[in-house]
């Protein structure tokens, strides 16, 4: 019993990481139908900032806040120089675009802090917590904490605010929102600040638990990818509810299953997902049999 | 059809000059490479560009027919040509189980079924200690033989391999501008209107699907012999996007350009060597250029240039 | 990748101002991983071979001869590391090769420098490069099996009978973990669970959870960082109170650093040189050793990391050869297999036909344990 709750904190854990790249990944996805494959390395620059901002002694709320903000910025200018003046191109050349991206950011982070892992302090120290017979470390708790407050807020500004709700509707039809009077290149601009600022939040909350590493981000980007897959690619609960599903089958595969193939046991799931479903589990069910 | 016949005339003779003429084997073995992933993005470019279908997997299908025949010939003994037919056969049932139902839905299913079944397949390369040679690798994959013809030298698998890739694109070409690739190239736009016009669209977009990853396979093959170890990490996910990458760089719907986007992304790693530690910063930048200035592909983008220049040295 | 300009010009400057050269350069090749994921490997060794190349040439070079150094980076992918050696061997026609870092892209040069019969000095662990005995290559590198077998000695004195293993799932995991499964039963050891996780995963303790689950005596994890770091902190949360042993793969300070108080009690297998220090005064190694540590940080401002310590001895076993033997690959190749009795970093090599590598765990590794963020040499 105690190991299965074990199992299920390790999962949900490693699935709000998930779920806060797949949300990044279904906020750009809504705005411009473009797959972002740069958006591991917005956590990977997150977990930098602030392992940066910890060494130089600042508090840690002012070096969360200052990393988020500087992500974000850099999510906007990349939008800017490369995504914006390509817009008319099709979707493929933009994914490649953020292939390149990618590739860019990542090296310039290799430069800038070095290729060796950095340290983080835990923010709220390393002693652990006893719980139904498992243990948890406040960092992991945080983690959590801070996925559903980030959840909820995004949930909030698009279901409440107005600039949310001009967002859903030029996601759903561009052109008809177009002729509503909504202006959509600046709601393209404030997606990807959106998930920049959602992965790098990503970052900075994993960074005491996995270090960071210039390389950490193309990994999570793929497992945030699949996990917005599962969730259908469009809704943002969907993404959510995919990155928790997917964190707790790669906890459960290796506690369980061999740790070996718990990738693969993910992975399975996902084509199964795909085949039998391929609405994804919160899709919006416009898929098409011909 | 008479362009392209002017055009592969010219290929072939650049391939044989090339082949005669030059005598350093590092300048062979780099075309090799680049003539094997040419064989890969021919099939690519057919699926992407035809059949507007992305495959996020096919390092996994290179990868599928490179353990294939490594593991036949190097742990059973098995002789290449057999092994090969057997790659060939692994590939072709992993891609018919991935694509049959993948290719049923309308969307880019196709790219991310093939996304989960590569870092399957990669999970499987690497754990599957006692066959594979686990993450580092499997030794003592033997050189090509072929009806007791044993390829030894760079060259003769620079000629054999130009050969190859030279039928395959003659191959390509032909299947192009048939009534089949005009199919093809009608779901492309109009999926809905190839229907009407009595194409069988699933079944067009499967084979164009399955022969690219048979072409994958054959290039997976030939590369273990002519390596004669593969690992792991040469069929990652991010050799995939790689691939795609290749494509769309030339110009999707351009078996030229799928072409030239292999040899500029395969060459320009070698002369980026002169930036140092720089030469990453420097690929991605000029992947996003390309992209950016021209979103058509290296191929179709330069010509316009090009032409545009003409215009102007006329008027 | 990067061609070493520097050491060109440098080489260039001295044959130019001092022209008292009495011979051709002795052009040798190195390939290290200097970018990608293993770049912590690659990069250490680049900086101690192209110290090590002008340190020799301001001493006047080998037999008068002055050397010359092409470096290429393989990123530590194979396709690349085979573009790589074939450039080296046939563009740069260099007389030998140091390198390359990981044992994956030295297994995938191997065809080619045996095809083309050039000497290769590996600087990877893996025990596949030399054996078999491969005519044309050698490696520095301690096999896994000899650190392998210094915790297992470990274990047998201090009454250790049931170890789980937790190994990362590369080259150098899997290494570990073939030899720890087939040395155990030579100690009398079970191994009562046998689990792996990924180079880039973020926790370990569904892994540990199962470990715990079999109560074993100690933990022996196998991985480069951060893995490992990982693993410390997620057992220390978890509770479990066995002794955790580690590879020489953490043997660097960036270890403790990451793994905080969670590395406290860790023992080790490493290179001396992480203790050159706490060495008895006898030892042979231990001059060379703070020698090599203090020139590495007059020129890069940081310690010199164990993987340096390969590129260098590869270099010393050229630099020998070299002297022996002149401009002839196949003399190189011979003396190579010849060299008796040559103190280095990582040990006292004698090579012989029959092992290329020429180390013996008496001399290539000693045990620490990790006190007060320290490493403390156990005698």
């Amino acid at each position: 019993m105690s190991e299965l709750i074990q199992f299920i904190f390790s999962g949900l854990t490693n699935g709000a990481i998930y779920a806060l790249i797949a949300l990044g990944f279904t906020i750009v996805y809504n705005a411009t139908e473009v797959i972002n494959f740069a958006q591991g390395e917005f956590v990977m620059l997150g977990a930098m900032f602030m392992a940066t901002f910890c060494a130089l002694g600042l508090p840690i709320p002012l070096a969360f806040f200052l990393s988020v903000g500087i992500v974000a910025l850099i999510g906007i200018i990349m939008e800017r120089l490369a995504i914006y003046p390509a817009r008319h191109a099709s979707h493929i050349t933009l994914i490649i675009i953020t292939i390149g991206l990618s590739i860019l950011i990542k090296g310039v982070a290799m430069f800038a802090w070095g290729k060796d892992p950095l340290s983080v302090p835990s923010f709220l120290g390393d002693t652990p917590i006893h719980l139904l017979g498992a243990t948890i470390v406040p960092q992991k708790i945080l983690v959590l904490i801070a996925t559903l407050i980030c959840v909820l807020l995004m949930e909030l500004f698009f279901r409440k605010t107005m600039v949310g709700k001009a967002m859903r509707a030029s996601a759903v039809n561009r052109l008809a929102a177009r002729l509503v009077g909504i202006k959509v290149e600046p709601l393209v601009l404030l997606a990807f600040a959106l998930s920049a600022a959602t992965s790098a939040v990503a970052g900075v909350v994993i960074s005491p638990i996995t270090f960071a590493t210039y390389d950490m981000g193309t990994l999570l980007g793929l497992k945030g990818f699949s996990a917005a897959v599962l969730g259908g690619l469009t809704s943002g609960l969907g993404a959510v509810v995919g990155g928790f599903v997917l964190g707790l089958l790669e906890a459960f595969a290796a506690g369980f299953i061999s740790s070996a193939y718990k990738d693969a046991a993910a992975f399975v799931i996902l084509i199964l997902v795909l085949l039998l479903k391929p609405e994804g589990l919160f899709g919006k069910g416009a898929t098409k049999k011909l | 059809m008479k362009n392209q016949y002017l055009a592969l005339t010219f290929l072939a003779v650049v391939i044989l000059t090339i082949g005669f003429l030059n005598h350093n084997d590092y300048y062979f073995n780099i075309l090799n490479i680049l003539f094997l992933k040419g064989l890969i993005v021919i099939g690519l470019s057919l699926l992407m560009g035809y059949a507007g279908q992305v495959s996020l997997g096919h390092a996994a299908f290179y990868g599928l027919g490179a353990y294939t025949s490594g593991i036949l010939t190097a742990k059973f003994g098995w002789g290449c040509l057999p092994a090969l037919g057997v790659a060939q056969l692994v590939t072709f049932i992993a891609a018919l189980m991935i694509g049959l139902p993948a290719l049923r839905l309308k969307g880019h299913y196709l790219a991310m079924a093939t996304l989960g079944f590569g870092v399957i397949v990669y999970i499987f390369f690497k754990e599957l200690i006692s066959l594979t040679g686990g993450p580092s690798g499997l030794v003592g994959i033997p050189p090509l033989e072929i009806l007791g013809k044993v390829f030894m030298e760079s060259r003769e698998y620079y000629f054999l391999f130009g050969g190859i890739l030279f039928l395959a694109l003659l191959g390509a070409l032909h299947l192009a501008h048939s009534p089949f690739g005009r199919g093809l190239l009608a779901i492309h736009d109009s999926e809905a209107a190839t229907v009407s016009l009595g194409y069988d669209t699933n079944r067009l977009k499967l084979i164009v699907f399955l022969l690219s990853a048979a072409l994958a396979g054959l290039a997976g093959s030939l590369y273990a012999h002519f390596a004669m170890f593969i690992a792991p990490t040469s069929f990652t996910f991010l050799h995939s996007v790689k691939l795609v990458t290749m494509v769309v760089i030339g110009g999707v719907a351009s078996l030229w350009g799928a072409l030239l986007g292999a040899a500029v992304l395969t060459i320009l790693p070698e002369v980026l060597t002169v930036f140092e530690d720089y030469d990453v910063l420097v690929f991605g930048a000029i992947l996003v250029l390309i992209m950016i200035f021209l979103p058509e592909g290296l191929f179709k983008g330069l010509g316009k240039w090009i032409g545009q220049f003409r215009h102007k040295i006329a008027t | 990748m990067k061609k070493f300009l520097l050491s060109f010009i440098l080489v260039s400057f001295l044959l130019v101002s001092t022209s008292v050269w009495a011979g051709k350069p002795y052009k040798i090749g190195a390939l290290f991983s200097i970018t990608g994921p293993t770049s912590f490997i690659g990069e250490p060794e680049r900086n101690t071979l192209v110290m090590l190349v002008d340190e020799v040439n301001k001493a006047g070079g080998i037999n008068g001869h002055p050397v010359e150094l092409v470096v290429y980076d393989t990123e530590g992918e194979e396709t690349n590391a085979v573009k790589k050696v074939t450039k080296l061997i046939v563009q740069d026609r260099v007389l030998a090769i140091i390198g390359p870092s990981r044992t994956g892209t030295t297994l995938a040069v191997v065809p080619f420098v045996e095809r083309y019969k050039v000497p290769l000095i590996s600087c990877a662990a893996g025990i596949k490069i030399v054996e078999p005995v491969k005519p044309w290559v050698f490696k520095t590198a301690q096999s896994d099996r000899l650190a392998v077998k210094k915790i297992y000695e470990y274990c047998q004195a201090n009454g250790i009978k049931k170890v789980a293993i937790i190994t990362v799932s590369n080259g150098f995991g899997q290494s570990g973990r073939e030899e720890l499964k087939s040395l155990a039963k030579e100690y009398g050891i079970e191994i009562v669970a046998d689990e792996l996780f990924g180079p880039k995963d973020t926790d370990m303790t569904p892994q540990l959870t199962r470990i715990r689950s079999k109560n074993p005596d100690a933990v022996i994890c196998w991985g480069t960082n951060p893995g490992p770091a990982i693993v410390a902190k997620n057992m220390k949360q978890l509770g479990m109170k066995q002794q955790l042993f580690m590879s020489h793969g953490v043997a660097s300070k960036k270890f403790i650093e990451l793994a905080g108080d969670a590395a406290e009690g860790i023992i080790l297998p490493a290179g001396k040189i992480l203790v050159a220090d706490q060495l008895p005064d006898d030892d042979p190694q231990k001059k060379l050793l703070l020698d090599y540590i203090a020139r590495y940080k007059a020129r890069f401002g940081k310690e010199p990391s164990a993987f340096g310590g390969h590129a260098y001895d590869a270099f010393l076993l050229l630099k020998a050869a070299l002297e022996k033997a002149g401009a002839d690959r196949a003399k190189i190749r011979e003396a190579l297999e010849n060299l008796r009795g040559i103190v280095g970093i990582h040990g006292i090599f004698n090579m012989s036909p029959t092992d290329h590598n020429g180390l013996d765990e008496k001399t290539a590794f000693v045990l620490i344990r990790i006190q007060n963020g320290d490493w403390q040499l156990i005698k």
